[in-house]
């Protein structure tokens, strides 16, 4: 059997005496989307970075695709693509500059680099500064950086933020339940995270509120989240 | 481990040479000050000691910028996680920014030495120029694996600008004594070089432990 893509089991993460993260326990098997719910603070972000292996969790046990984290977390570095607020990308350099030394980081030919720049339909401005891309283009180059090296597990915080609709359909087969890889999304949008999502979990003040399919939670009940 | 810091070194050195916030701040601040020191001692040249604690002192608090803003554009614009989501061995990180700043170092020395001989120094440059491109060779490997570590220290403080004057100074003493006592002979009119080769083992020894000392702990500083 499979392992799980995540199973986290009493996670708790501080920042100092402040807790971001306390008893998140979450199982999501390999395929499947996960929606992470809650208002700003919650400890959406802090969960993406624990499972990104940039964070250490502080109690609990946490563990991606059975490596267990942060011991065995250079075994999941480059099994999971990371989009975050920030796009992680050069301002200086293109967009294939960016991508071409990601590519060397992960191992990569570099004729990837051309394919995902045409996945995300950014050929034409490939050798623009980031600095002079609109920040629609800046979130597709950053989702053609978070997919370059086809992870198992995408951690996503608002992927389609600044996104016209176009761009948006256009890079679900990158991002969307089209690429068959383990997903956890992070969103603002209730209805559309509950819609894609198999799993769902609830985070009030770094507490985990619910976490059950996402077929059972209804929307009022998220909304409160947010109250 | 190599591939990937060529892969890094070779991305910063673009960014800098796109940019241009390092390596231009560090060679104007040096010549600032030599035209200062030029005015403010009221002297037409230096020689021995003085010329040598002045050549020295100044490429010293220059590579201060340097190591200052060696680690902006991972902590600015998010390289430093890019990095570390990929599966490499991070003492790359290391070794890039190091040579990264080795390179700074030597640019900035390309430039700020002949302004040093031009706006200060008595005796000509020439008469000791092959030993005094060997001391600043081996004072930059010294001073690159150092403020490679110390500005790695740095990245994660909002007191960086603080943090990192106050690191990196102490720490570089011993090198300040080395290079500066073997520079001082060539800077003396018909100075022939005393001791150059125990200054050298000391420079070379500094490079050294500071080199090790570096790769022992970089891993630990990028950790959470």
């Amino acid at each position: 059997m499979a392992e799980p893509a995540i199973a986290l089991d009493g996670l708790e993460r501080r920042y100092g005496e402040r807790v971001a993260l306390h008893g998140v326990t979450v199982r999501l098997e390999p395929g499947a989307t996960l929606a992470v719910l809650g208002a700003n603070g919650a400890g959406k972000t802090t969960l993406l970075r624990v499972l990104a292996t940039l964070l250490r969790p502080h109690a609990g046990r946490a563990a991606v695709f059975g490596s267990l984290l942060p011991g065995d977390g250079w075994k999941v570095r480059g099994r999971v693509g990371y989009l975050g607020h920030d796009p992680l990308l050069y301002r200086a350099l293109s967009g294939r500059e960016n991508l071409a030394y990601h590519a060397r980081l992960h191992g990569l030919e570099p004729a990837r680099v051309e394919q995902r720049l045409s996945a995300v339909g950014l050929a034409r401005r490939a050798d623009d500064p980031v600095r002079d891309l609109s920040k629609g283009m800046v979130q597709r180059l950053a989702v053609a950086r978070a997919t370059l090296h086809d992870p198992d597990l995408l951690l996503l915080d608002e992927p389609r933020a600044n996104l016209d609709p176009a761009a948006a359909e256009a890079l679900e087969p990158l991002i969307g339940r089209a690429s068959g890889r383990a997903r956890v999304l992070v969103s603002h949008d209730v209805d559309g995270a509950l819609a894609e999502a198999d799993l769902a979990l609830g985070l009030r003040a770094g507490r985990q509120a619910f976490c059950a399919p996402a077929g059972e939670i209804d929307a009022k009940t998220a909304r409160e989240l947010y109250a | 481990m190599i591939r990937t810091a060529a892969a890094v070194l070779r991305k910063d050195l673009l960014i800098e040479w796109r940019t241009k916030e390092a390596v231009p701040a560090m060679a104007l601040f040096t010549v600032t000050v030599y035209v200062l020191f030029h005015f403010g001692l009221d002297r037409d040249s230096l020689d021995g000691e003085l010329a040598s604690g002045v050549l020295w002192v100044t490429l010293l608090l220059a590579a201060v910028i340097g190591v200052t803003r060696l680690f902006a554009a991972e902590r600015e614009q998010g390289g430093l996680d890019a990095f570390l989501l990929a599966p490499v061995d991070r003492t790359a990180m290391f070794v890039a920014k190091a040579a990264a700043l080795f390179v700074y170092l030597v640019a900035l020395e390309i430039v700020a030495v002949p302004a040093f001989a031009v706006l200060l120094l008595g005796p000509d440059l020439f008469d000791g120029l092959p030993e005094l491109v060997l001391i600043l060779l081996l004072a930059d490997v010294g001073l690159a694996a150092v403020g490679a570590l110390v500005s790695a220290l740095a990245a994660e403080s909002r007191a960086r600008e603080l943090i990192v004057p106050l690191l990196l100074l102490p720490l570089v003493v011993p090198l300040l004594i080395g290079a500066a006592s073997a520079t001082e002979p060539l800077f003396r009119a018909g100075g022939e070089p005393e001791d150059l080769g125990r200054y050298l083992a000391l420079l070379g020894g500094y490079d050294l432990v500071f080199l090790l000392i570096a790769l022992a702990v970089f891993d630990f500083l990028l950790d959470d």
